[in-house]
């Protein structure tokens, strides 16, 4: 199975990469862009019987991994879509 | 008896042989480990190195809080051990949750390697008993060094005397000029600048011979290691 992971900056987060390409666009001639946030996308696939060993499903495990290492929780969200 | 102070090397680590050198010059014994160790070596004080752990892949230090001997690392710090990290050791200590806050990247998104000023304050630590209200001028060389956290969390670190370090003049846009902060304990430190490259007056200056003389000194008993409120 596959599944995809949106992590992205919480709201309040200063994100001065995202400000730098939001600067680029409007000097490019794009003068509608107010604001840009990058964020980090993960494509993760993950073997069905392995995954059914654990309790819980694989939504449980993957948000389980964001917790612990895809995402740092002080200042991102993170968002899980099974495939 | 010499202190042992362990200095852990990751995957990337480029300022672990600096931070042995000066444990040397002070005094103690430098305790080479390797980040896949199993367990962390009998010692009295832990040093988690600058440099770039697993390429800063995903975040700076994401990665290195998962090497083996970090568990026995945390262990050590719960035990009220005194554990310093320093640049990506900072990182690598926020990742951990060890220390509060994270390392954005710096708000003027370049590289800054310069000196910078920083004032010495808030609570006692094993590495800064005998400095508090002191200014050193120390190198620092970062591209993620910019220390958040959201309000609250602010509010604690400042309240409880958890800012160890502050930034005269901001080089990365940390929130109220940040440079290094501590747990609540006071017992585990991390500093984006390093101390370790300045202890001898022909490399630099000699700012940074404080943080090793306070570790010596605590290590031998002569300043306080126990949490504030702990009955002597």
């Amino acid at each position: 199975m596959r599944a995809r992971v949106y992590v992205t900056l919480k709201p309040g987060v200063h994100d001065p990469a995202g400000t730098a390409v939001q600067g680029g666009l409007v000097s490019m001639g794009y003068e509608e862009v107010r604001s840009v946030r990058i964020g980090k996308f993960f494509e993760v696939e993950v073997d069905d019987d392995l995954s059914a060993q654990h309790a819980g499903g694989p939504r449980a495990r993957l948000e389980e991994m964001c917790r612990k290492l895809l995402a740092n929780t002080v200042i991102e969200s993170f968002r899980v879509e099974l495939l | 008896m010499t202190a042992r102070v362990a200095v852990i090397t990751f995957p990337g680590s480029n300022c672990d042989a600096d931070l042995r050198h000066a444990v040397g010059l002070f005094g103690m014994q430098a305790v080479a480990v390797w980040h896949k160790d199993s367990t962390l070596p009998a010692v009295d004080a832990v040093l988690l190195p600058g440099g770039f752990s697993y390429g800063d892949y995903l975040r700076c230090g994401a990665i290195a809080r998962f090497s083996p001997v970090m568990v026995d690392v945390v262990r050590f710090a719960g035990r009220g051990g005194p554990v310093l990290g320093v640049c990506n050791g900072f990182q690598i200590l926020t990742e951990c949750g060890l220390v509060p806050g994270v390392l954005l990247r710096n708000s003027g998104l370049t590289f800054q390697c310069r000196d910078v000023n920083l004032r010495v304050e808030g609570k006692p630590t094993p590495f800064t008993g005998g400095l508090v209200g002191a200014t050193l001028r120390l190198p620092i060389a970062h591209a993620e060094g910019n220390w958040f956290a959201d309000a609250e969390t602010l509010a604690r670190v400042e309240g409880e005397g958890q800012v160890i370090f502050r930034y005269l003049g901001n080089p990365n846009g940390s929130v109220h000029d940040i440079a290094g902060v501590s747990n609540s304990a006071g017992n585990v430190v991390g500093l984006m600048p390093h101390p370790e490259r300045y202890v001898e007056a022909d490399v630099g200056g000699t700012d940074g011979a404080g943080v090793f003389r306070s570790l010596s000194a605590s290590c031998f008993g002569a300043l306080p290691l126990k949490a504030p409120g702990a009955t002597a």
